[in-house]
C-alpha cells in the first residue's frame, strides 16, 4: 500500500487533488481510497486530504498516520502545522515553493532525511502561467508523479481531464505536465551534485 | 366577484333562494346527488361549524372535480370525529397526516399525481387553525413557497378545541380559553398578539387566497369551486364557529358566524397573487358587542360592569379591518 | 461499471437506477452530496419520471415523501443527526402507516455539542421506530443496500434505513461497481402498493385506533421485522446471484471459525478490524470480527450461531446509550442468552474520533489477557476528563464543558500549560 497525505489551506483544492490521485490509481488498474480530513471549514484554513493506493482492496479507514508520501501545497503552514507527522526517513515531500529547503528553514528537521526524496516545485507559478490563477493542486499531481513514480504522467493527465473541461482541463494538465519536467530535472540535478 | 348579488331573506334561512333559482345556481349542498364526502355518523358536537365547513367545502370540489379529490387531514376536531375506531365518515381517499405536517404531506400526493400523470386528481389539504397557524406553519410556507399543487383549507375555530380549548395564534384577543382566562389584568387573550394567516398567504403571493364563513353557503362554495381549478398553491381560511369552545348556544353556528362577518371582525375575501381582488362589503356593519354577547367566552366583557375599554379596542379592531379592505 | 467516485455519487446513481418517482430532501451535512447528486440527474434529464422537491425541513421531506408514497409512487429520502430527529414523529408515522419509503442516513452525531463527523448516535436514536436499518460497510456496499432496501421495503411494505458512515464513507473516493439499468430493472420491479389514496376506490389512512386494535397493529409491525429476517438473506442471495457479488444479508463473519475473541461491529469500521484481525493472527492469536448489516430487525439467531463458539466478545460501538453503555451489545447479548461467555462493551469513535487499527490491536491485545472491563471507552483522555472535573470541584461557576475542555486542547496543543 503506498499513502499520500496532502497538507493544504481550504480553497486551494487540496480535496479535489487527493481525489484526482484515487481517479489516476483506478486508471492504471489499482484500488485507491480517497477521503478529506473536515476541520472548521472556511477558506484559508489548514485542510488535510489522503490518498492510499494498493494492489488489493483497501480495507483501512482510518486517516494516514503514516505517509509514504507528503504534498504539502502551502508552504506557510510549515511551521505551524506538525506537516511531517508519522513520516518515515525515506517518506517523499514535495513542497510548493519557489524557495529552497534552507530558505525555509527545513534543513535540520530534514537533517536525517533521504534527501534524494524530498523537492519543491514552484506549483502555484506554473499554476499561474497555465491557468492564471495560482491553484497548485493539478500542477503538484505532475511533481508527485515525477518524484514517487508512483503514477505515470499520462494517468495524472486523465485524471485531471477527468475532473475538470475544456481550457481550465488543458492548463491544468498543462501545469502538471511541465511540474512533472521540473521536478525531474531537480532531482537530476541534486543527484548530481551529491 | 362570487358572492350572489340578490339574496332571498326569509326567516334567517337561505333555503328558499335554492328553489327560485335554476338548478345549475344552487348550491352543491342543495342536490340531492351531491357526494356527502363527510357523511352522516361522525362524532363531531351539535353545531359545529367545522363539521358543515368541511362538507360544504369537499363537496363542493368534489362537483368541481368530477370526483376526484384527495384528502389530507391534520391532526384535530375534524381528524378525530371523522375518523373514530373503526369508521369513517369520508367517502373520498383521505389520510390523516400527523399534526403539523398536512401541507407538506399534501405536497407529497400532488407530487405522486403528477409522476404518474393524473394531474386531474385534486389535492386538498385541510386542518384546524392550531394545525395551521402554529405547529403547522413552517410546512405551510414551504407549501406557499414553492408554489406546491394544494389547495389548503384551514377550518378556523379559534382555539385548539379537540384538546380542550386552548389558545392558538388565531385566538382573537379577550377571548377566553383554557390557557388564557378570563382572570388578571388582562382577562382573556392578550392583545397585540396573533397572526393573519390570510394576509402572510397573500405575501407569499400564491395565485389565490380567500376568506370564508360557513354563515354563507354559496359564497363557500363557489370559492372553493374557483380555487379547485386554479394550479398552484392555493389557501381558503374558513370561518367556523365551535359551540363548545366559544359557549355559543348550538342553534347559533349560522348566526354567530353571519355576526362575525358583519361587523367587520371577519373579513371576508379573495386576493390573487399577494393582491385583494374582491370582498363582502357590509351594507350596515353590525357593533362588536351584538357577535360578542353571543359567546361565553366573551362574558367577562359583559355584565353589571362590561368592560367598554376592550370592547372599545375591538370594535377598533372590527373598523380598522372595514378601512384596510374597503369592506 | 467499475468507477472511482465519492461514495456519495454511488449512493445517488444507485438510487436513480432504482426509478424513485419522488425525492424529496433538506440538506444536512454529511447526506448533501446524495441529493445534489440526485437534482441534478432530476434536472438534467438523466433521472426521468421523478419529482424533485426543495423542502424547507427534515420534517418536511419524510411529511412529502409519505405523502407520495401513500399516493402510490415510490418515494426517497436522506438525512442525518439532527435532521432525523426533527423528523422523529414522522419517522415513526411512516412504519406506523407501512409505507415502503428509503431514507438514506449520513451518519452523524447528535449534538449537543453540535458536531458533524461520525458516529451512530442517528440512527440509533430511531433504532425501535419500527424502520428496518441496514449498515453499510463500503461504498459499494452502500450502493448496493439501497437497490435492496426498495425491494425488500415494497415486498414488506416496511420503510427501510440504509446508514452510510458520514464522511468516512459518503466523502471517500473509492471504487464501486455502478450496475446498469437493466440489472436493477430485472431485480426491482415497479412499486405495487398495499394500499393507495385512489380516487376510483377511496380508502381512509391513518385514523386513530384504540385499545381495541393498537396492540393488534403495532404487533403485526414487530411480525414484519421477523419476516424480514428470512428475506433479508434471501434477497442478498438473489442479488449475489444476479449483480455477481456478495452485499448485505444479516451479517458477516471474518475469521471466526475458530475464534477465542471476535470483535462486533456496524459499518465501515469493520474494514479497518479486519486489518487489526489480520496483525493479531500473524501474531498468533485467534481473532476473528463479526460484520453486523442489519441492526433492525435484530439477527439473534445468526449472531448466536456466529458467536457461541468464542471466549468472549467484543462489542464495538460508534453510539451510547448514556446512563447504561452499549446499544449494540443489548442486541448481542440477548442473542446469547443461557451461553456462558466474556462479553465487553467498547464505546469508540465517537464524533468522529478516529478508530486506528493500532488502537483496535492495543484493545485486542488486552482483551486476549482479559484485561477488559464490562463497559470500555477506547482511546478516552482520561487527562482531560481529570481536568474538566478538577475545574467543577473548584467552582460552582465552571462554565461550559465543551468550551472549556476545547480550550484546554488549545492550550494544550499551544504549548502552554493547562488551567
Amino acid at each position: 500500500m503506498f499513502q499520500v497525505r496532502i497538507h493544504g489551506r481550504g480553497g486551494q483544492g487540496v480535496v479535489t487533488a487527493a481525489e484526482m490521485l484515487s481517479v489516476a490509481a483506478f486508471d492504471e488498474g489499482r484500488y485507491a481510497q480517497a477521503f478529506p480530513s473536515f476541520g472548521s471549514e472556511r477558506m484559508g484554513a489548514p485542510v488535510v486530504a489522503f490518498c492510499r493506493m494498493d494492489t488489493r482492496e483497501i480495507r483501512l479507514r482510518e486517516p494516514v498516520m503514516r505517509p509514504d508520501a507528503l504534498i504539502i501545497q502551502d508552504a506557510t503552514l510549515l511551521h505551524q502545522v506538525d506537516l511531517f507527522a508519522g513520516l518515515p526517513s525515506d517518506g517523499y515531500i514535495l513542497i510548493n515553493s519557489t524557495r529552497s529547503l534552507g530558505e525555509l528553514g527545513l534543513e535540520d528537521l530534514l537533517a536525517r532525511h533521504s534527501m534524494e526524496r524530498v523537492c519543491t516545485v514552484a506549483a502555484s507559478e506554473l499554476a499561474m502561467r497555465h491557468l492564471g490563477r495560482p491553484l497548485p493542486n493539478a500542477a503538484l499531481l505532475g511533481g508527485f508523479a515525477a518524484i514517487t513514480g508512483q503514477l505515470s504522467i499520462g494517468s495524472v493527465a486523465g485524471a485531471i481531464h477527468a475532473k475538470f473541461s475544456g481550457k481550465v482541463s488543458e492548463a491544468n494538465v498543462a501545469a502538471a505536465r511541465a511540474a512533472f519536467e521540473s521536478v525531474l530535472e531537480s532531482l537530476a540535478r541534486s543527484k548530481a551534485h551529491a | 366577484m362570487s358572492v350572489q348579488e340578490v339574496k332571498f331573506y326569509q326567516t334567517g334561512t337561505f333555503t328558499v333562494g335554492n328553489r327560485l333559482l335554476a338548478e345549475n345556481e344552487r348550491a352543491v349542498q342543495a342536490n340531492m346527488r351531491r357526494t356527502n364526502s363527510l357523511n352522516s355518523g361522525h362524532r363531531a358536537c351539535q353545531g359545529c361549524g367545522e363539521a358543515l365547513g368541511a362538507r360544504y367545502a369537499i363537496d363542493a370540489a368534489m362537483h368541481a372535480t368530477g370526483d376526484r379529490v384527495v384528502a389530507v387531514n391534520a391532526t384535530g376536531c375534524l381528524e378525530v370525529f371523522s375518523t373514530p375506531y373503526p369508521e369513517t365518515s369520508w367517502q373520498i381517499p383521505w389520510i390523516h397526516s400527523l399534526f403539523g405536517n398536512a401541507a407538506a404531506v399534501a405536497s407529497g400526493v400532488a407530487a405522486a399525481m403528477r409522476a404518474k400523470g393524473r394531474k386531474d386528481v385534486r389535492v386538498i389539504a385541510q386542518g384546524g387553525d392550531g394545525g395551521t397557524t402554529d405547529i403547522g406553519f413552517g410546512c405551510l410556507s414551504g407549501m406557499f413557497e414553492r408554489n406546491d399543487d394544494v389547495l389548503y383549507i384551514c377550518y378556523d375555530n379559534e382555539a385548539y378545541m379537540n384538546t380542550g380549548v386552548q389558545r392558538s395564534s388565531a385566538t382573537p384577543p379577550a377571548a377566553r380559553t383554557a390557557t388564557t382566562m378570563a382572570v388578571g389584568d388582562e382577562p382573556g387573550n392578550r392583545f397585540g398578539t396573533g397572526k393573519n394567516v390570510p394576509l402572510i398567504a397573500m405575501a407569499h403571493r400564491i395565485p389565490y387566497v380567500a376568506t370564508a364563513s360557513v354563515a354563507n353557503l354559496r359564497d363557500l362554495e363557489d370559492k372553493v369551486r374557483r380555487a379547485i381549478a386554479i394550479e398552484g398553491a392555493r389557501y381558503i381560511h374558513i370561518h367556523v364557529p365551535c359551540p363548545l369552545g366559544w359557549g355559543s348556544a348550538p342553534s347559533d353556528t349560522i348566526k354567530v358566524a353571519r355576526m362575525a362577518v358583519e361587523s367587520g371582525l371577519f373579513p371576508v375575501f379573495e386576493a390573487e397573487d399577494g393582491v385583494v381582488t374582491s370582498r363582502y362589503k357590509l351594507r350596515r356593519p353590525v357593533p362588536v358587542e351584538e357577535y360578542l354577547k353571543l359567546q361565553r367566552r366573551f362574558a367577562h366583557l359583559f355584565g353589571k360592569n362590561p368592560d367598554t375599554a376592550t370592547l372599545a379596542r375591538i370594535q377598533a379592531m372590527a373598523d380598522q379591518n372595514i378601512g384596510f379592505f374597503e369592506l | 461499471m467499475l468507477r472511482q467516485v465519492e461514495g456519495s455519487q454511488a449512493v445517488a446513481e444507485a438510487v436513480a437506477l432504482c426509478r424513485p418517482q419522488v425525492i424529496c430532501a433538506y440538506p444536512i451535512t454529511p447526506q448533501t452530496h446524495i441529493v445534489e447528486g440526485l437534482g441534478e440527474m432530476v434536472k438534467d434529464g438523466r433521472l426521468a419520471g421523478c419529482e424533485f422537491i426543495n423542502v424547507e425541513s427534515e420534517f418536511a421531506a419524510l411529511s412529502v415523501a409519505i405523502g407520495s408514497s401513500a399516493a402510490g409512487v415510490r418515494s426517497y429520502t436522506a438525512t442525518a443527526s439532527q435532521g432525523i430527529l426533527y423528523m422523529a414523529e414522522a419517522v415513526y408515522n411512516a412504519s406506523g402507516l407501512g409505507l415502503p419509503i428509503v431514507m438514506t442516513i449520513g451518519n452523524r452525531a447528535i449534538g449537543a455539542p453540535i458536531n458533524i463527523w461520525n458516529d451512530h448516535s442517528d440512527s440509533m436514536a430511531l433504532r425501535d421506530a419500527g424502520w428496518i436499518q441496514l449498515y453499510a460497510e463500503t461504498n459499494q456496499e452502500a450502493a448496493d443496500l439501497h437497490i435492496q432496501a426498495f425491494r425488500l421495503a415494497e415486498e414488506l411494505s416496511c420503510p427501510v434505513m440504509v446508514c452510510v458512515d458520514g464522511f468516512i464513507l459518503t466523502h471517500a473516493y473509492e471504487r464501486v461497481d455502478i450496475p446498469s439499468q437493466d440489472e436493477v430493472d430485472a431485480y426491482l420491479p415497479p412499486f405495487e402498493p398495499v394500499q393507495v389514496l385512489d380516487v376510483s376506490d377511496p380508502v381512509s389512512m391513518g385514523a386513530m385506533v384504540g385499545p381495541e386494535a393498537f396492540f393488534e397493529v403495532r404487533y403485526l409491525q414487530h411480525h414484519k421485522q421477523e419476516r424480514a429476517l428470512d428475506r433479508i438473506p434471501e434477497l442478498a442471495a438473489e442479488f449475489a446471484a444476479r449483480f455477481g457479488r456478495e452485499s448485505g444479508g444479516l451479517l458477516r463473519t471474518y475469521r471466526c471459525e475458530d475464534a477465542e475473541t471476535i470483535v462486533v461491529a456496524l459499518g465501515s469500521v469493520n474494514g479497518t478490524i479486519k486489518e487489526a484481525v489480520d496483525e493479531m493472527r500473524a501474531r498468533g492469536q485467534r481473532v476473528g470480527s463479526v460484520a453486523l448489516v442489519s441492526f433492525r430487525p435484530f439477527p439473534l439467531a445468526a449472531m448466536r450461531a456466529a458467536l457461541g463458539g468464542a471466549r468472549r466478545v467484543v462489542v464495538l460501538e460508534k453510539c451510547l446509550a448514556v446512563g447504561i453503555g452499549g446499544i449494540v451489545s443489548d442486541g448481542v447479548r440477548k442473542s446469547l442468552s443461557g451461553i456462558a461467555l466474556a462479553g465487553h462493551t467498547v464505546i469508540a469513535g465517537l464524533g468522529g474520533r478516529a478508530i486506528t487499527k493500532a488502537s483496535l490491536v492495543s484493545l485486542l491485545e488486552r482483551a486476549a489477557r482479559d484485561e477488559l472491563q464490562l463497559l470500555n471507552f477506547l482511546d478516552l483522555r482520561q487527562d482531560v476528563i481529570e481536568r474538566e472535573l478538577g475545574r467543577e470541584r473548584a467552582s460552582r461557576r465552571s462554565g461550559p464543558t465543551a468550551e472549556n475542555i476545547l480550550r484546554d486542547l488549545g492550550a494544550t496543543a499551544a504549548g502552554a500549560s493547562p488551567s
